[in-house]
This record gives C-alpha cells, structure tokens and sequence, in this order.
C-alpha cells in the first residue's frame, strides 16, 4: 500500500525540518467552507491534516473545540458527510495525509467495519480516537488495520514508563503526544518539558512524535519544532474559524490560510534559527 | 431463567459487564483509573476501611435506614403488601451519600486533597459537598445550569457547605453536560484531584465500587425483610436515572430467582414522544462517559437530549450493569411518565405522610400499577431513595400552583 503518512514524515526528516499538522473540524462553520478551507492548508503550508469528526460530548475539548463541533452539528454535518467532504479533497490532493480524529460513539454508530471501508475509500490515512485506550481498542483497530489505516496512539504526561508500553503496542502512523494534561486549548507546555518527553519517547519508539495541545502562536510551533517531528496546532485555528464566523466574514478560507502560512514559516525554519542561535551563543561565550 | 452462575461477579477484569461497561477514556485519564482500580481492590481487602466506613455509615449517615411496611398505601391499592427502603431518611435526604462517603474514604487513602463531582438535581452535588466538609477538602460540583435553576434549594445547600458550584452552559446544560464538564475538570487536575462519581456509570472501576458502595441498601433490606416476614420479596422496584439506588437494592437479590426485579425508567412526556430520559426503552449501545451503554442516540451516534420532570433522572444513558441485567433479562424495566410520577408523588403524601423525591415517586408510580395486580399474600418492596423537600417549587409548577 502507499502510505501517504510514513511518506510525509520522511520527506519532512529529510528536509531537516518537523511536520505543521492543522486540526479543523469537519463542517465548522458548515460543509462548503469548511470543504474549501480544507482546499487551502496543503498550499499555506499544513504536512498533515488532521479534520475532526463532530460529535455532541466532546468531553476531552476544551471550549474552542467544543463550539467548533456545535457550529458543525448545527449545520447538519454528519459522519458520512466528512467522508465525502475527504473524497472530494483527493480528487485535488493525492499526496497529503488526512487523519480523522474524533469520539468513539459515532463510529461504533456507523458500523467499526463499514467506517473502515468507506474511510479508506475516501482517501483517509489513520484515525485519532480520543476516547479508545488501548484496552478497548479491539473494537476498531483490527477493521483499521485490515483495509490499511493508522489507528494513531497518545501518550500524555501522565504515560510512565510502566504504562508507555501498553500505549506503543499496536501504535502506528505516529505517535501523538499530549503536552499538557488537560483539555484541548488550554495550557501551553514548558519547552524543556516538551524536550524531555519526546527524548523519553524516541528511546521507546520509531515512530514520528508529533506533539499537540496548547500550541497556538508560531513561536510556541517553532520551540516544539525544533525537538519534535511534528507540531499539531488545533484550536487556534478552531478559533479564528469560530470569529470569523460570527462576524460573517466571507473569506474563512484565506484568513486560515493566512494564519497556516505563518505557522507553517515559524516549523519550517524553526531548527535553523535555533541552531543558529545556539551558534552566536557559542561564539559569543 | 437457568442460573448456573451467580449475577453478582460481575465486572470481569477489564470492567466488562457482558459487552457493557469498559474504560472509555482519554489516554491522560487512563493510569488514574488504572491507580484507582488498584487503591479500590486493596481497600476493599482491608478491615480498617470497612469498620471505619461502617462507622461513618451508622454515626453519620444515621444507617441503617428503616424497612417500613406502608399500610395505609398497601390499603389503598388493595393487593400486595408494601415496604419502602427509607434511604431518604439518611443524613442528606437521599441514598447518594452512601456512596460518597465509600469514595471520600478511597480518595483519602490515595492522598488527594482536592474533590469534584458532577450533579443533577443537586442530592449527589450536596453529599459530595458533605462529606468534603465533613473530611476538610476543598469541593468543586459541576451542575447544569438548567438544572441551577430548578433545584435552588440545593445550590444553596452545597454553597453553606462550602462547595464552590459551577454553572455548565454548554450542550443541553443538564447533567450529561456537568459530566463532561467534570471530567474535563479531572483530566486537567490529575494529580490532586479525586471524582467523585455519583451514579454507577463512568469508566471502570466506577460502575463497580459505587454499586458496592449502594448494595448496603439490599443487604439491609434483605435481612430486614427476612427478619419482618420471614421470607424474602416477590418483588422489587426502583427507579432508574444512571441506577445507583436501584443497582444498590437489586443486587444483594440477583441470585434469588423468586424475586422478580422491576427497575422504572423515566418516560417525561412518553415514550412515544422524543422527550423522555428512557435509554433502555428508547436508546441502543454506544459510548459515552468512559462506559459501553445503552444511550439515547440520533442515527448518527450523535446525544440527543434526555427529558423528565425529575432533574435526577435526566440522563441520556445509564449504569453498564442494567445495560447487562436488561440485555440477559434477569431485571425487568419499565417506565413513568412525568404525570404518574406527578401521581404517585401525590398518593405518598396522602397515604403515608411522606414527601418522596420525584425520582422515587417513579418507582411508587410503578407500585401503584403493579400492587393491585399482586396478592395481598404477595410482598413488594420499592426503594425510596430521596426525599421531595428538594421538588417542591417543581411540583407546585406542575400542578398549577403558586407559591
């Protein structure tokens, strides 16, 4: 199978560089805006696409997140609608990887075996599932893996060294680490913690490690960039969506693309600057 | 029915009643219910916890709760002989604090020091606020803020306790909502915060150790009645929102084939309506809150909201072991309307001198449907898990009358 999401991290390694993942969730404000803004982050800049799956109970969100899903669900987005939405995206886009993230309920709605096929055809790479740990995962991981989608796993501050192991067994794709404990949109992580948790991890695993929540400003994306292989950034964007919605603004798409481009600028030169930084304090010693 | 093994073993290691229940969580929450799994599994081995929570349960709670034969009721309904479980009358005004104390004892044994809960209409809100008062840890409950305002009296009981109570604005801001807002609360707070849970739902082991800590409903009942008669109930019943009160009746019972188990949902304005809080009469399985359940649910896995004139009720699933005990057919379930329960609230009052909360006036609704049905040989015994002083400005609402 290709996998767009191995291919993508490689290519991103290979420039030196880590990987802009933007979150939006699917019909936020609705499907058609939503659909083009979809259109627009390969171009400003996005490595990988993560489109959340609206559901009414988004109880691991914190307040940006949740509007965002209530903005989807009150336009009538539903989940066979974010599959078609992805199909119409590859017709544009072959190469850019799209994870889903979302809640398990409307999945096992669907059907775990049907969400898998009809996930696959639309040109979908893996899947985020908030609320599916490990010990449950055997409800969905195996449909998944059978037709050639990542079930990605979290590890989060709380993951020790006794429970990394159960969160790495069966992982794939990448591993998504969770800088903060809390909600999405909340807190930003220190730095050096940040530092020490994906050293910790990359003794563990191969994977990627792509790190998310709190991470809103380039220059937070640009600090994560430089240790990570991936800054995922959610709820900033959510945000702006979610202003520029209420102010009935006709041009979602460009704003977000506007504020992708910087963020994707601040990932892209982040290891540079601060290897050039590094540099001149050296010198300067 | 073949009963060749108990019904009381469950959950099996992964907190799975049939294909109920589980730990449906976020990854941060998961080495939290891992290290409660743990802390519960050794306090239930050890003796201290027990005769310091049998203490607390006889001195504090004033336990256990009388098993009283309802005379003028079983006169009025001419068949079967009632007794009401009179868990309202426990320090609190409700069943709820059995559990909270369990909890509050588990959470000091792990060395938090700071409580959430989530709650509707206020009963499980004011006996967590309690006992973090009465242990000197600070408290924060979550309410819906439709609930706010139709449970006052408990909103000012939880602030003279020195809880601190969050209004929840989002989703239908009910109690599914203040769940969610606590849980988001938890996973923000993980290393000195304990949740208290206040029904048997959740993520595993919640489901589990809140049922322990109810079943001291049952196992009274059961000696109690055993001592009165001489023989156990034909029948039980309890009403349902997530089940605790009725999960803590029932199940010392699960194994007495004899006894026939009715647990009443809440069916608000019918069940032919979309406004009901009936999740087995009127849901299918899904996942919400950390458990495998049975949910009120749009085609599309998406909540929809629940609706019953008893704020207690208004929740869109319920506790995993029902989900269980409904799929085996071991518990039958039925349902009240807001009207019957509106009925059976008022023929309490008259008959017995009792204000019931509108959570068990369900359950009485129930008794007045099945009694007359019964033999006067026959004996019932339903669960009267909340007092009504809470409902009063609802009932008079309902009934057209101004205060």
């Amino acid at each position: 199978m290709t996998d767009r999401l191995s291919a993508r991290f490689a290519a991103c390694a290979a420039q030196g560089r880590a990987a802009l993942v933007t979150f939006v969730t699917a019909g936020d404000p609705d499907l058609a805006t939503s659909a083009e803004i979809l259109a627009a982050l390969p171009g400003a800049g996005a490595d990988v696409i993560e489109i959340g799956m609206p559901f009414t109970d988004p109880m691991a969100d914190g307040p940006a997140i949740q509007r965002g899903n209530l903005r989807s669900l009150g336009s009538g987005t539903t989940l066979k609608a974010v599959l078609a939405m992805v199909k119409a995206f590859r017709e544009g886009d072959t190469q850019t990887p799209i994870v889903l993230m979302g809640y398990f309920n409307p999945i096992l709605s669907f059907g775990p075996e049907r969400f898998a096929v009809e996930a696959r055809a639309a040109g979908i790479d893996g899947c985020i599932v908030v609320d599916l740990p490990p010990e449950e995962a055997g409800e969905l991981a195996p449909a998944l893996a059978a037709h050639g989608l990542h079930l990605v796993r979290l590890a989060t501050p709380t993951t020790d060294a006794h429970r990394l192991p159960t969160v790495l067994d069966g992982a794939s794709g990448f591993l998504y680490y969770v800088a903060v404990a809390g909600v999405t949109g909340a807190n930003s992580a220190a730095a050096a913690d940040v530092a020490a948790a994906v050293a910790r991890l990359k003794a563990a695993t191969s994977l990627p490690i792509a790190v998310g929540f709190g991470v809103r400003e380039p220059a937070q994306a640009a600090a994560i960039a430089v240790h990570a292989d991936a800054v995922v950034v959610g709820s900033a964007i959510v945000d702006a969506i979610g202003a520029a919605a209420e102010a009935r603004a006709n041009d979602i798409p460009a704003r977000v693309a506007a504020q992708v481009a910087a963020l994707a600028q601040a990932v892209r030169t982040a290891r540079h600057e601060a290897a050039g930084v590094g540099a001149g304090q050296e010198n300067a010693a | 029915m073949n009963i060749s093994t108990s019904l009381r073993a469950g959950p099996d290691g992964k907190g799975h009643f049939g294909e109920f229940g589980g730990r449906y969580v976020a990854e941060t929450l998961m080495p939290l219910i891992l290290e409660l799994e743990a802390a519960y599994t050794e306090a239930k081995a050890d003796p201290a916890f027990h005769a310091e929570l049998d203490d607390l349960l006889k001195h504090y709670v004033g336990r256990p709760s009388p098993l009283y034969f309802a005379e003028r009721l079983t006169d009025e309904l001419k068949g079967a002989k009632i007794y009401l479980k009179r868990d309202e009358l426990n320090h609190t005004g409700a069943h709820k604090i059995n559990n909270c104390i369990g909890q509050i004892l588990l959470a000091r044994r792990m060395g938090k020091t700071r409580i959430i809960a989530e709650t509707g209409a206020g009963q499980h809100g004011v006996a967590t606020a309690t006992v973090a008062a009465r242990f000197g840890l600070p408290c924060t409950i979550y309410m819906g803020a439709r609930d706010i305002e139709r449970q006052a009296p408990n909103v000012f009981r939880m602030k003279l306790l020195g809880a601190e109570v969050k209004a929840v604005e989002s989703g239908s801001r009910t109690l599914k909502d203040a769940m969610n807002e606590a849980l988001r609360d938890w996973v923000t707070n993980v290393h000195d915060t304990f949740y208290i849970i206040g029904t048997a739902a959740g993520p595993h082991p919640y489901p589990e150790l809140v049922r322990d800590f109810q079943t001291v409903i049952g196992k009274e009942a059961r000696a109690q009645i055993l001592e009165r008669e001489g023989r156990l109930p034909d029948l039980l019943v309890a009403a349902i929102g997530g089940g605790s009160n009725a999960i803590g009746l029932f199940h010392p019972f699960l194994d007495d084939e004899g006894v026939r188990i009715v647990g009443i949902e809440a069916a608000g304005r019918g069940l032919d309506t979309e406004e009901h809080a009936a999740s087995l009469a009127g849901g299918r399985a899904g996942v919400l809150h950390g458990n495998k359940t049975m949910l009120l649910q749009d085609e599309d896995g998406q909540i929809t909201e629940a609706h019953s004139i008893s704020a207690g009720l208004d929740y869109p699933g319920i506790g995993p072991e029902h989900a269980w005990l409904n799929a085996i057919g071991r518990v039958e379930y039925q349902s009240a309307t807001d009207t019957e329960a509106l009925e059976g609230f008022q023929l309490l009052c008259r008959t017995e001198g009792i204000i019931p909360a509108l959570e068990p006036s369900h359950a009485i609704a129930a008794v007045a449907r099945i009694a007359p049905t019964m033999g006067k040989d026959q004996i019932i015994i339903a669960n009267l898990c909340g007092r009504g002083d809470k409902d009063i400005f609802t009932v008079a609402e309902a009934l057209g009358v101004k205060m």
